[in-house]
């Protein structure tokens, strides 16, 4: 008898446990951000690739281009738009960060939405660090 | 470029059918192969990339504005007794202006791309007790001899740090676990680790260059970032043609010549690991 | 059986306290080193490994050296290693489970380590170092449990685990070769760049793992009812005995080379650690302490009647680990970095955060071994009974 209370017991501690993250974000569901493009890229129209794309897809190509940068010595990039880019995160002013300039309302924000914390900015400079 | 391209086909294609998982490993298996800059098609937008400033006011020596691009093999020749002591402060802080090498307060910590040696450090197994004055006196300047038979590349266990196909050693920092296999091997101490966050000890920072993060091993990289724009190396081109940098393959490169001319000597020539940076003494 | 780790005395619980305590201590620490990088150890530019490269080259030693008791018993049949090949096979799982949280702790970026097998790099003995350890591991795990569990059922082993235990022989010695190939490959570290380095460690591996053993030996018979027998454990100081002084003969052949051919290079690093160098010194006494310590253990082991007094037999094995420990722990690493390739005496010494991270995989090893041998040794008490 006494066994069954610890076994009952331990389950329940353990579901609740499990289950934290859950029930104690209940009803806090925050809204999606809202996306700022900079002036930059809104002149551009189009990025690399369409919107959904990049949305969904942006690490993959950041990661693909980082092997052919560093690996390959590759530094263009034809984008499906059919223009040439400067494969570079932060360098230059056809890099990621060079037409989206405004990291914090840009980046930042659906990242800090998703909960991830990309060590991108460790080591690659935004332009607004440099004041 | 081709690589990339079909790539990133590849990647949009299977992502579309919704396996983005499999489109990461399809991504990281293809481009595993290394190709050398040598067997890109050359391409033509770099000109518009902006010059990184750090280097952008100086007045270059003419070896140094004949801007190649690839090479067989690249290769230093440093004229040390011409190196003056401005120069090659210039020198130095020309390169670790140019790649944001931290200046490390503590000596343990210490990163350094291009340092000043003395002969009897920088030689020590040549070292005797009657040497010339001047010899022993004279700064010597150090730095990554991009081996041709590097025993970085072989000891690293991810291919963080690897040899291209003009034998340029390079890092991948994105990549390098921090085991520091490669400083244990190099016998040279050209390699330096991020013993902790750079970022708040380099005091003017070069927009055009990342940054390290703290756990990786870092080294001179013969600029190959400034080589693909066209460029000379930071330090070739401060150093008012006491550095010459070529193609050692080329037979009629500057650098072959000055080889031919002159006496050379390289550092630790009797381990094997083929250095391609040579001291005209 | 994993239950029978669950029922213990209070004094198994309290020894099982304190060491998660060390352990929580010493996680503590290894977040503030996770947070700030690896400046707050003692490692420099010049002295690019330390401690737990040190202590992980060690540990390796003593899983190796469990085979030790595997050899005798499965290829000679020596029966009387029957009852304790468990506790070799328990000591390499433990030691072996350090030997992998050093290299973690000692790594820069911890949280790529799988970058090793994603873009694995088969000319690097790195590579193959992590490959050889895995595989010894998960030998040891399997090998160890499926006979203790035969055992409890009275039964023969799955006969599965004969070949295994055959594939562990070879990998006991892989495991050793290939750390010493981790440092005796490197151009310009003099002091590692030696042929007999490899062979070296083994010896010394095979001194110090099976001294452990013994000791643990007689811990368990003051503490339980189980007794790995009197001839099991002088065997097994025959064993040490012979493994220890082919140590200090490889080490003598070593000093020989070294300082008949007066190349500098080579020469440079054994004066810093015995002699030291214009004030640069630290390890001077250590070193001698495991030269003396070595010597006295082969002294009380060589001699019969020290040999067999059980009383003095624990406390020769003890010397000798501490000897072996000094050797390689302490002097192999920091003496193949000092001086540089470039000359410069730049000394090594570990910080207390880092001595104490190092402390918590040691608890960390001690508790997976604590668990394993007392699910063994309840066993053998139950076997006993029937």
């Amino acid at each position: 008898m006494n066994e069954k209370i610890l076994i009952y017991g331990g389950l329940f501690v353990f579901c609740a446990v499990v289950t934290f993250p859950f029930w104690y974000n209940l009803g806090n569901a925050s809204v999606a951000p809202e996306i700022l493009l900079s002036a930059a890229a809104k002149e551009a129209q189009t990025c690399v690739a369409d919107k959904s794309y990049m949305k969904n897809q942006h690490m993959q190509i950041l990661n693909i281009w980082r092997e052919d940068v560093v690996r390959q010595g590759t530094r263009s990039f034809q984008g499906m738009n059919g223009k040439m880019y400067t494969m570079s995160l932060s360098s230059g002013k056809d890099s990621c960060m060079g037409c989206h300039t405004n990291r914090s309302q840009f980046c930042d924000r659906c990242h800090t939405y998703a909960s991830v914390n990309p060590y991108c900015w460790d080591c690659h400079i935004t332009p607004k660090e440099i004041n | 470029m081709e690589n990339t391209r079909r790539n990133f086909l590849k990647i949009a294609g299977i992502s579309a059918l919704g396996f983005g998982v499999g489109s990461l490993v399809s991504a990281t298996t293809q481009v595993e192969h290394e190709v050398a800059p040598t067997q890109q098609p050359a391409e033509h937008n770099t000109e518009k990339l902006p010059e990184p400033k750090p280097v952008e006011n100086v007045k270059s020596e003419s070896s140094t504005q004949s801007a190649v691009k690839t090479a067989g093999r690249w290769g230093m020749a440093i004229y040390t007794s011409k190196l003056t002591e401005p120069i090659r402060k210039k020198i130095i802080s020309a390169c670790h202006v140019t790649h944001n090498v931290p200046h490390m307060e503590n000596k343990r910590h210490e990163i350094k791309w291009i340092w000043e040696e003395p002969y009897t450090h920088a030689f020590p197994e040549n070292e005797h007790e009657y040497i010339d004055e001047k010899t022993h006196t004279q700064p010597f300047l150090t730095l990554c001899n991009h081996c041709n038979n590097p025993p970085c590349v072989r000891a690293c266990p991810t291919k963080a740090t690897f040899q291209r196909a003009d034998g340029i050693v390079l890092m991948d920092f994105h990549r390098c676990i921090g085991c520091r296999f490669c400083m244990a091997a190099c016998p040279y101490g050209s390699r330096s680790f991020n013993f902790r966050d750079p970022r708040p000890f380099i005091s003017q920072l070069n927009m055009d260059f990342p940054t390290r993060m703290k756990g990786v091993v870092e080294k001179c990289n013969f600029c190959a970032e400034r080589l693909e724009m066209g460029k000379m190396p930071a330090c070739v081109e401060v150093s008012e043609g006491t550095i010459v940098f070529g193609d050692l393959h080329d037979p009629n490169s500057e650098i072959r010549h000055i080889l031919k001319e002159s006496y050379t000597i390289q550092r630790k020539q009797n381990l094997g690991t083929m250095p391609s940076v040579y001291y005209i003494v | 059986m994993l239950e029978t780790a669950l029922k213990g005395t209070k004094k198994y619980w309290l020894w099982l306290m304190a060491l998660s305590g060390v352990i929580g201590v010493a996680f503590a620490c290894y977040i503030g080193q996770l947070y700030f990088g690896l400046g707050i150890t003692g490692m420099s530019r010049d002295v690019s490994w330390g401690f737990y490269i040190a202590q992980f080259t060690f540990l390796v030693g003593v899983a190796a050296g469990g085979v030790m008791l595997v050899i005798p018993y499965y290829l000679h049949d020596y029966k009387k290693f029957g009852k304790i090949t468990i506790i070799g096979e328990f000591v390499a799982v433990a030691a072996l489970c350090m030997c992998l949280l050093f290299i973690v702790v000692d790594l820069g970026q911890p949280m790529r380590i799988l970058n090793v097998w994603l873009h694995p790099t088969p000319g690097s003995v790195l590579f193959w170092d992590t490959l050889v350890l895995n595989g010894y591991l998960l030998l040891n795990i399997i090998v160890g449990w499926k006979v203790l569990e035969a055992e409890r059922n009275s039964v023969a082993p799955p006969h599965w685990v004969k070949p295994l235990i055959y594939i562990s022989i070879p990998f006991a010695f892989g495991i050793h070769t290939v750390t010493a190939y981790l440092y005796c490959g490197l151009p310009g570290r003099g002091f590692w760049l030696t042929a007999i380095l490899a062979p070296r460690f083994l010896a010394s591996a095979f001194a110090a793992g099976p001294a452990f053993v013994i000791m643990l030996c007689f811990l368990i018979r003051k503490v339980t009812r189980f007794d790995a027998g009197s001839e099991a454990i002088q065997t097994l100081s025959k064993i040490v005995t012979y493994a220890l002084i082919a140590n200090v003969f490889f080490f003598m052949c070593e000093v020989f080379v070294v300082f008949y051919s007066q190349i500098p290079e080579h020469m440079t690093h054994l004066k810093y650690l015995f002699a030291g160098h214009d004030g640069h010194g630290v390890l001077v006494p250590w070193m001698w302490v495991s030269i003396l310590l070595m010597i006295c253990g082969i002294i009380l082991l060589v001699n019969p009647k020290t040999r067999r007094d059980e009383r003095i037999l624990p406390y020769t094995c003890g010397i000798i680990f501490v000897g072996t420990w000094i050797d390689k722990g302490l002097g192999m690493i920091s003496g193949g970095f000092v001086p540089s390739p470039l000359h410069y005496y730049n000394e090594y010494v570990p910080t207390l955060q880092e001595i104490m991270i190092s402390l918590g995989v040691w608890a960390i090893g001690f508790f997976v071994l604590t668990i394993l041998l007392k699910i063994a040794v309840t066993v053998k008490e139950e076997v006993m009974v029937h």
